[in-house]
């Protein structure tokens, strides 16, 4: 399987069932989108990713009923600093789609999609922990791998491999 | 009352620490503490050559490597690009299925242990030392195989052990019968076990539970049926579902799909197709040690990998595959470089434990000792 190219112009993508629902409800919520490797991505808005969330999960036609993993990409020291990944999935459709949501490093805050999929709660305070990313609306934000009393957040790239010793 | 229970705990499978808070014997909340083995492998990563990460991932899970080993080759064969091989794609089924069933031993025996069964755990550890030996004869280790490379697998595997394979898959069968007498039809292993630690499909979904835990739910979801990878979609295979969604039903789907994970082996025997066990692709898969001695090309790249790795296109990547646990899941992250920029493994353990409390809370403390059991969880994984 030779690779192609990355589409990445949201007009190639419109026709993309996640995407054109997404649009439909609010077309500024879509920031962008990009189909690489037979991986679908969608670029949210900061603000709309807890509603963005509901709007898939309880779509008819393909409802992404299972979020499958949250995680955080750190790109320091570019800007926008940091990307929140959403891996969600639809079981009755066998469909996978990725959510993503930009942020910068002066305000690493977004909201917490745990009232949308209650298995969120454990990938969010472990997103918080390894890289300090705030989620607003959270039950319970606190360190799960590291020690409760430990200082910095250990997956960010301006922190050393071996640590700070 | 509060109470600690770990984490040096026999029953807590590794060092996980519950806060319990209790009234009388019934649980009135319950909550999960983890992190004891945390060793920042996902930070490690980030400073290792893409095939050096390899040896790593089989750190993450130790009771099923190879299923880890498969996960994170896929994710970074799809990142380059490459086609496996077929043989090499038929001898990761085979092998992925056999460290299923050893992972699923081990479960069955200590799961049982902890309810007081204690012999199972002997009659599993018998078996468990065949599957062993059988990896130790493919790869050389017992536990941390890296047997799974990217670009196929590390060796052809030896002479004569296609037939110890098929010895053990045509021995094995009976073994499960014999691991059912002493369990299945046992009033005291139903009386632990039925009706106890239930969770609906909508919660099990809702939670993000995976593998046999939302199978025993009676939610019909298998990543090797639904969304094959691996040539998986060449077997034929029944995905067992229970729909009680207690922890006898998870006890139920678990062996069913050793019955499942051992026809698949067959299979796979009787239909191992000849060819090469490595991709062609000269820059990323080392070269054989006899070609080394005669050709200069193969020198060189192999000089090359080992001192500067390679290089992959930039890109994302999400793989999944259907661990003895769950959905496991490599999110693999390339700029470009010969490192990845980022790996995160998704861990079904870690999403499963979320269920724990809803299982356990109001009900009795020795039910707790039956739902840790039950999800079959793993710290290392949990943790990383």
């Amino acid at each position: 399987m030779p690779l192609t190219p990355a589409i990445t112009d949201l007009e190639a993508l419109k026709e993309h069932p996640a995407v054109a629902r997404l649009r439909g409800w609010n077309s500024a919520a879509v920031e962008g989108a990009k189909f690489d490797r037979d991986e679908m991505t969608i670029y949210i808005e900061r603000s709309c990713i807890h509603d963005a969330c509901v709007i898939l999960r309880d779509d008819v036609s393909c409802p992404f009923n299972y979020l499958s993993d949250v995680t955080c990409v750190d790109w320091y020291p570019s800007q926008p600093r940091f990307e929140v990944v959403y891996q969600l999935l639809s079981i009755p459709n066998k469909e996978r789609v990725r959510l993503k949501v930009r942020l910068s490093a002066d305000s690493p805050v977004v909201e917490s999609v745990t009232p949308v999929w209650p298995a969120a709660n454990y990938f969010e305070r472990e997103v918080f922990d390894l890289f300090g990313i705030r989620f607003t609306g959270h039950p319970y934000l606190r360190r799960i791998q590291m020690p409760e009393d430990w200082e910095g957040h250990p997956l960010r790239k301006d922190y050393p491999v071996e640590g700070y010793r | 009352m509060i109470l600690n229970m770990g984490p040096q705990h026999p029953s807590t499978h590794g060092v996980l620490r519950l806060i319990l808070e209790i009234d009388g014997e019934t649980v009135v909340r319950l909550m999960p503490d983890i992190g004891y083995l945390h060793t920042g492998i996902e930070k490690t990563c980030e400073a290792k050559f893409y095939q050096q990460v390899v040896p790593l991932t089989d750190r993450i899970d130790y009771l099923c490597p190879m299923t880890n080993n498969l996960c994170y080759a896929l994710a970074v064969e799809k990142l380059l690009g490459l086609e496996i091989p077929p043989k090499a794609q038929w001898l990761r089924v085979m092998m992925n299925e056999l460290t299923r069933i050893n992972s699923h031993l081990v479960w069955l025996g200590t799961h049982a242990m902890d309810i007081g069964a204690l012999t199972v755990f002997l009659y599993c550890f018998r078996e468990r030392e065949d599957v062993l030996r059988l990896f130790e004869a493919i790869s050389g280790q017992r536990m941390m195989t890296s047997y799974f490379r990217i670009g196929g697998v590390a060796l052809e595997p030896p002479l004569g052990f296609f037939d110890r394979v098929r010895d053990f898959a045509n021995r094995f069968p009976s073994k499960i019968d014999e691991y059912e007498n002493l369990l299945t039809g046992n009033p005291i292993w139903v009386m632990r076990t039925k009706g106890v630690a239930r969770i609906s499909a909508e919660d099990a979904i809702a939670l993000g539970a995976s593998g046999p835990t939302l199978r025993g739910s009676g939610v019909d979801f298998d990543l090797r049926r639904d969304m094959p990878y691996s040539s998986y979609e060449k077997f034929k295979f029944k995905v067992p579902v229970s729909q009680d969604g207690d922890v006898f039903a998870r006890y139920i789907c678990r062996v069913q799909e050793l019955r499942e994970s051992i026809a698949i082996v067959q299979q796979a025997l009787d239909g191992m197709p000849e060819g090469p066990i490595k991709a062609d692709a000269p820059k990323v898969v080392l070269p054989d040690r006899e070609k080394m001695k005669t050709q200069m090309e193969a020198m060189i790249y192999h000089f090359k990998i080992i001192t500067e790795g390679f290089a992959v296109p930039a890109g994302e990547v999400y793989q999944a595959v259907e661990s003895p646990r769950g959905e496991m899941g490599y999110y693999v992250v390339s700029d470009g470089t010969a490192k990845p920029y980022r790996v995160h493994m998704r861990a079904a353990c870690l999403a499963n434990l979320q269920l724990l409390p809803k299982m356990c809370e109001g009900r009795l403390l020795a039910d707790v000792v039956a739902a840790i059991g039950s999800i079959d969880i793993v710290l290392g994984e949990i943790d990383r």
